[in-house]
């Protein structure tokens, strides 16, 4: 148990005189010169949202396009212009940072037990190089176009197409480094920040999926670095690299690539991970079934998902002995995965459900989660990957991953602990409702890539065969019920800032230190600096499970006095 | 009426749809199971639920944990085995192949068959046959994709690309390029029409068609000088020591550095464009790299060419 010594007295007896994070300071400089690791978050909060919605617009743009098989909205131009930009914006400025910058920044020093990150003006930097690096993305994108898709192959980016690539590529290393400093910071926090007793398998499964996403963050990202540094200074300065008329190799661009991001896919699930445990466990009452094979399961992902880069280039021209040792690997990363939907569900077994928003939201992310990584086993098949590759299959495949996913947990987290943030509660009604909006919106708009991906309609397509038509309309359907289920609770949580109920300590009775502090939090943290003698998860005492029938399930919550 | 299938046009196509409906049968069944479970705990064991509560029974314990990793972990490699197998089995070359070049540029493709009949964005095959495509880009990456074949390849400039197929079925199919290629890249395709053999037969004999790809390949052969060391011996007009061509294509060749390799397309095409690489033994290291000077086209007539120099008895 979360042991607190000295002892916290009872909860209704904690003076609230002290002023939390949020009021203890007041002015714009102080938010804006802030290395308080809280309100860092709440900058970068703000911050993905307005690149939510930039890229949301180009998915907007995206689907209105696509609704009929003729060009009707954009040019041709504009339409590549428009998948470049929801592809970069959404990649670089919102998945990957998303969980990481603003959960685990609020979160990883109240779960470890300490009062801030390890390096709070490190942290504070890499919001400003995120921001700068940000806008000029956006610069880029809207001031000459950018026509390459996210992925820059070569030699297209390199020779021939026409746009601000240059300072594309440029924002995105600025982008790399910001997600380096928040990693190397994650990591120094966890190895060194820990409460006195706080052992490393006494983390909560939060911790730990930060600490894996930050190894990947940390190892993969300069190879990004370097890769784009190439495309520049081809593009730039003439240097033959990958233009094959001089000698280059345009396949070298595509490992390089792949090596970062197919790891990067990892740096935007794994976090969505540690969420979902975090929130099964709270509302089932039952600890987390196998919590070291789920340990385990993440650092094995963290460290296979460098191995599996070829399977993006089944199709290039790579020699089938390396397809097929990226085959074999690819199938071998599905077993972890596997092992965390099997451990959710398992958790669930014989405990106290409850339905707050949060459970909703996690129910519905192992759902899709589930169908996204054993669509996951088509892809690794060469034969099939051969079909399907390029095609609109990848693009449903990797949605449910990341969108579906990632984007699922990241409402789930942010519903779970936005009484720990904001010191409010939200309207439940509402947030039941859209978190069953997301589920069944998301299935809508990319459950029919699958077969339309199958069929052979290929991505990246402003126009296209009319027999795809009837998947392309039904996708952009359910994408009008998912900008619904997006943005209903942006509109109810901004309501409870301001007229939300107070939100207790602990409003979903959950373990776990951040729980045990003031919501919201006092700038420090903790008023004392806790110690920590048992895992993160005591809802019933071990060999035992919850009690049945009653309505406090806190009851079998052992505390010592 | 709404197409859940995609036309099965090609011997690999029906092989690819059987491995698919295996996995989804799988998958669905193992989807199946997670939906159970979940829906099933979330309803039993909600809160106040009279279902039994307390410790784990002891089947539910590390062994499951164990035995759920390994079953997974069996089934993944089970399922790697039968993919890779039947992609390493797929498509054997065949000698008799018919040979077709395709050049990819933004945004058309041009194909080109044996006699020299040219078809932009369009390529006709007999069905029954095995077909194989040698092909290269003069600009950026493109992907020739035929859905009702299964089949993509990418096509990659400087470099060659082999895909081979054999058509099942006749009709006309969608060719797609599958990899982003610039502006009109959802515009960049066509049809591939399979024909029976006979029927293919009088399509290609009415094409006009300039020189066959080999004699055009023979006229570039004497115009950029190559004959003058590796012409024909017999005549006596070679004044340069160098290999002899005849009979050359797809031969073993050794190699200076004792390596000894087929000299197919790939290999052929990197000694005219680098011919210091992989100097045949025996033969001193003169050539000049033909890089620069020898566009795509006709290298391919070159390799045309190539190809059908039989070794004189």
């Amino acid at each position: 148990m979360n042991h607190i010594t000295p002892a916290i007295p009872a909860p209704d007896a904690i003076p609230h005189e002290e002023p939390s994070y949020l009021t203890a300071e007041r002015g714009i400089g102080s938010w804006l010169l802030t290395t308080d690791h809280k309100r860092i978050a709440l900058l970068y909060m703000a911050a993905l949202t307005a690149f939510f919605f930039i890229g949301g617009a180009g998915a907007v743009a995206i689907r209105l396009e696509l609704f009929t098989p003729k060009a009707d909205v954009l040019t041709a131009d504009g339409y590549n212009r428009m998948f470049t930009l929801h592809g970069t914006v959404m990649i670089w400025f919102f998945l990957v940072p998303s969980i990481p910058t603003t959960l685990g920044n609020f979160l990883i020093p109240l779960m470890v037990g300490a009062r801030d990150l390890a390096f709070p003006r490190l942290n504070l930097l890499s919001w400003y190089l995120f921001i700068f690096a940000g806008a000029v993305l956006i610069y880029a994108l809207v001031a000459g176009g950018v026509d390459t898709g996210w992925t820059f192959y070569t030699p297209f980016s390199t020779t021939f197409s026409n746009g601000y690539v240059l300072l594309a590529g440029l924002a995105i290393i600025l982008a790399g480094f910001s997600s380096i400093a928040t990693g190397v910071n994650f990591l120094a926090t966890i190895h060194l920040l820990r409460a006195p007793g706080m052992g490393w398998f006494r983390l909560p499964l939060f911790a730990w999926a930060i600490y894996g996403t930050s190894l990947v963050m940390v190892l993969a990202t300069p190879v990004l670095t370097a890769v784009l540094l190439l495309v520049i200074a081809e593009r730039g300065f003439g240097l033959p690299v990958f233009d094959p008329s001089r000698g280059g190799d345009p396949l070298l661009f595509q490992h390089l690539f792949w090596f970062y991001s197919h790891p990067a896919v990892y740096i935007m699930i794994l976090p969505s991970f540690g969420v979902i445990s975090e929130i099964v466990t709270c509302f089932s009452r039952r600890n987390v079934f196998g919590y070291d094979f789920m340990v385990y399961a993440i650092l094995w992902i963290a460290i296979a998902g460098f191995l599996v880069w070829g399977h993006h280039m089944f199709v290039s021209g790579q020699s089938i002995y390396a397809s097929l040792a990226f085959s074999f690997l690819s199938f071998v990363i599905a077993v972890p995965s596997a092992i965390k939907v099997f451990n959710w569900t398992f958790t669930l077994y014989r405990g106290q459900i409850t339905f707050e928003a949060p459970m909703l939201y996690a129910v519905g992310f192992i759902g899709l989660f589930t169908i996204g990584g054993l669509t996951g086993l088509f892809l690794a098949s060469i034969p099939i990957d051969v079909h399907v590759s390029d095609t609109y299959y990848v693009v449903g495949h990797f949605h449910f991953i990341m969108v579906g996913g990632a984007v699922s947990a990241f409402y789930g987290g942010l519903s779970f602990w936005w009484p720990k943030i904001t010191g409010r509660k939200y309207p439940m009604t509402w947030a039941r409702f859209a978190a069953i909006l997301m589920f069944f919106g998301f299935g809508f708009t990319f459950f029919p890539m699958f077969i339309m991906g199958y069929l052979g309609m290929p991505r990246r397509y402003q126009v296209y065969p009319e027999e795809f038509q009837v998947w392309h309309v039904m996708s952009s359907a359910g994408a009008v019920l998912l900008a619904g289920a997006y943005l209903l609770p942006m509109g109810y949580l901004a309501w409870s800032v301001f007229w939300g109920e107070k939100a207790e300590d602990d409003p979903w009775n959950a373990t776990g230190l951040e729980w045990s502090t003031s919501s919201p939090p006092p700038r420090d943290n903790f008023r004392t600096p806790p110690e920590v003698d048992e895992g993160p998860y005591f809802y019933h005492p071990e060999g035992e499970g919850p009690g049945h029938d009653h309505g406090d399930p806190h009851r079998d919550q052992v505390r010592t006095p | 009426m709404i197409r859940f299938w995609p036309a099965t046009a090609s011997d690999v196509a029906a092989q690819v749809d059987q491995l698919t409906g295996v996995l989804l049968a799988i998958c669905g069944a193992i989807l199946l199971l997670v939906g159970c479970l979940l829906l099933g705990f979330s309803i039993r064991y909600r809160r106040g639920s009279s279902a039994k509560r307390g410790a784990l029974p002891e089947i539910v314990s590390r062994e499951v944990e164990v035995g759920w990793t390994a079953a997974t972990l069996f089934l993944a490699l089970f399922l790697f085995a039968w993919a890779t197998g039947m992609e390493l089995r797929a498509n054997p070359p065949q000698p008799d192949a018919i040979e077709v070049h395709v050049l990819a540029r933004q945004w058309m493709w041009k194909t080109r068959h044996a006699n020299g009949a040219q078809e932009i964005d369009a390529l006709h095959v007999p069905r029954g046959e095995q077909v194989r495509l040698l092909m290269t880009s003069q600009d950026v990456i493109h992907s020739f994709f035929v859905p009702a074949f299964r089949a993509k390849q990418d096509v990659l400039p400087g470099r060659l690309t082999e895909l081979r197929f054999t058509a099942t079925e006749t009709g006309t199919y969608n060719l797609f390029c599958a990899e982003y290629c610039g502006t009109l890249h959802a515009r960049m395709g066509g049809t591939v029409t399979v024909m029976e053999p006979e029927d293919f037969a009088r399509w290609l004999a009415v094409q006009p068609r300039g020189d066959d790809l080999a004699r055009e390949g023979a006229a570039l052969f004497v115009s950029l000088g190559c004959a003058g060391c590796h012409g024909d011996r017999r005549g006596g007009s070679a004044t340069v020591r160098a290999p002899k061509l005849e009979g050359v294509y797809n031969s073993p060749v050794p190699l200076q550095d004792g390596r000894v390799v087929t000299a197919d397309e790939a290999y052929l095409r990197d000694s005219i464009l680098q011919p210091r690489r992989d100097v045949v033994a025996g033969f001193p290291n003169v050539m000049p790299s033909f890089a620069g000077l020898v566009h795509e086209e006709e290298m391919q007539r070159l390799l045309a060419y190539l190809r059908s120099l039989k070794d004189a008895p």
